[in-house]
């Protein structure tokens, strides 16, 4: 007995609103961030993370609204993601009620950035947002690049060498996705979680690709991630964060239920 | 009406502590508050606590308050939350090694190559995310709270009191660290109750009908 692997359901924000459409059973309102977020915490969610997709900038102060209300009224971890640019950006959140900020663009254009957030708030807020893709082709070693705008543009940066550099920087955790697999439900990039996980001592949370229930467990099994994340298959019902966890729990990963 | 005073000397996020305290004690007033005057009239006071002990030392001598947490710890229902319990201490090895408030006696290490026991596996540092608490003892704090109950934990490193009696909570994490401390009116935990679900609501509200 000891630590639990987490589940993280993500959700998409814009203008305050869930996007992607959550399909709860007898939700009353689908887009209501504050809803959805108590929903999944009654579930047993072990965080929640937002995604705020917003694109213009004059709408952002709305996030920080979003966040106060779930803060006021779900008491598990809350990370938010999003338009993190600046160590102002980062105390807006935190002070609102967020525990942890991701930051992924604003990284890449200055990783000292990183460094800066972790001094001034500490680690343990500091979740540094990797996208990679394979590069490598068939009969090469595998190789990873770190890609941005949502998986179209190249950085030339390798994703182990990124996520090595991020944990000396004073990040407190890695949420990857891979986005060969994000949106496919064909699971997670395993070889890819395995290869950061091992190259790096902070927990790394595995995103992009999950389909089933096994994919989940794979994610930590074979994956050697430390936490799941997933949209899809929570928001459309599929399955229930507890039956997530039962499933993971037969496959003999600790979880809290 | 009892009024809950929770320290703001700028480490980290306190409304999140408040809210959680608004909701399990409706009836309580609690302020947010670096004001001597405020902490000293309280009826009770959390003492909370995030970043690096460097900086939270300095912070607490910068707004002049380590005499005011002194004299709570000693007096009234006083809560120590993650960096809390550390700052009690005498002692801590991070950041090259930083003084405490010395109001228990004991260390605080860091989380050096934890080990999973039983397969040798490395464990990440930070220890974050869900543990399991084993209450040692049946203090008023832990009432209705099933033993060996999750809480969500964030830290590298972790308080050792000099003095075994002093924990009424053990977490393992690759050995057993003290995940709460307690004496007389202090009741301090590594974990965040304010982030812990049910466990840590019914915890605060405990903590907000506690009179040691």
């Amino acid at each position: 007995m000891g630590l639990a692997k987490r589940i993280i359901p993500c959700l998409d924000v814009d203008r305050g609103r869930v996007v992607k459409g959550v399909k709860f059973v007898e939700i009353r309102d689908a887009g209501d961030p504050v809803e959805i977020a108590r929903r999944y915490d009654e579930q047993g969610a072990d965080e929640i993370t937002f995604l705020d997709i917003t694109a213009s900038s004059d709408d952002r102060e709305t996030m920080v609204h979003v966040v106060e209300q779930v803060a006021s009224e779900v008491f598990i971890p809350l990370t938010v993601g999003g338009g993190i640019r600046a160590l102002d950006d980062v105390r807006r959140m935190l002070n609102a009620g967020a525990d942890k900020v991701s930051i992924n663009t604003a990284a890449i254009a200055r990783p000292e950035f990183v460094r800066e957030a972790a001094e001034r708030f500490g680690n343990q807020c500091i979740v540094v947002a990797i996208d990679a893709k394979a590069v490598h082709q068939p009969g090469e070693s595998p190789r990873w690049e770190i890609f941005t705008h949502g998986g179209r543009r190249p950085t030339g940066i390798d994703a182990v060498e990124w996520a090595r550099r991020m944990n000396a920087y004073g990040a407190g955790e890695i949420l990857l996705t891979s986005m060969d697999r994000d949106g496919t439900k064909r699971g997670f990039d395993l070889e890819l979680t395995r290869a950061i996980s091992e190259a790096t001592t902070i927990p790394i949370i595995a995103s992009g690709g999950v389909g089933t229930l096994d994919h989940l467990a794979d994610g930590i099994l074979l994956g050697k991630a430390d936490a799941v994340l997933a949209a899809s298959i929570f928001h459309f019902a599929e399955y229930t964060i507890e039956q997530a966890k039962r499933h993971m729990r037969a496959r003999g990963i600790e979880v809290r239920l | 009406m009892t009024s809950i005073a929770i320290i703001d000397y700028g480490m980290g996020n306190l409304r999140s502590v408040a809210k959680a305290l608004e909701h399990v004690a409706p009836q309580a007033r609690v302020i947010v508050t670096q004001n001597r005057q405020d902490i000293l009239q309280a009826g009770r006071v959390v003492f909370p606590g995030q970043g690096s002990i460097r900086d939270c030392m300095r912070e607490l001598a910068h707004w002049n308050l380590v005499a005011v947490v002194r004299d709570a710890a000693l007096g009234k229902p006083f809560l120590g939350l993650c960096l809390g319990p550390q700052a009690l201490l005498e002692f801590s090895e991070e950041n090259d090694g930083v003084a405490g408030l010395g109001v228990l006696p004991g260390r605080v290490i860091r989380f050096s190559d934890p080990r999973d026991p039983a397969s040798g596996e490395r464990l990440k540092v930070p220890h974050m995310g869900w543990n399991q608490v084993r209450q040692a003892g049946d203090h008023p704090l832990w009432r209705g709270i099933p033993q060996d109950s999750r809480f969500y934990f964030v830290h590298s490193y972790y308080p050792r009191p000099a003095d075994e009696t002093l924990v009424v909570g053990w977490t393992r994490y690759g050995f057993e660290f003290a995940s709460a401390i307690a004496r007389d009116n202090i009741f301090a935990v590594q974990f965040h109750p304010e982030k812990s679900a049910q466990a840590g609501l019914r915890l605060l509200a405990n903590f907000a009908a506690w009179n040691p």
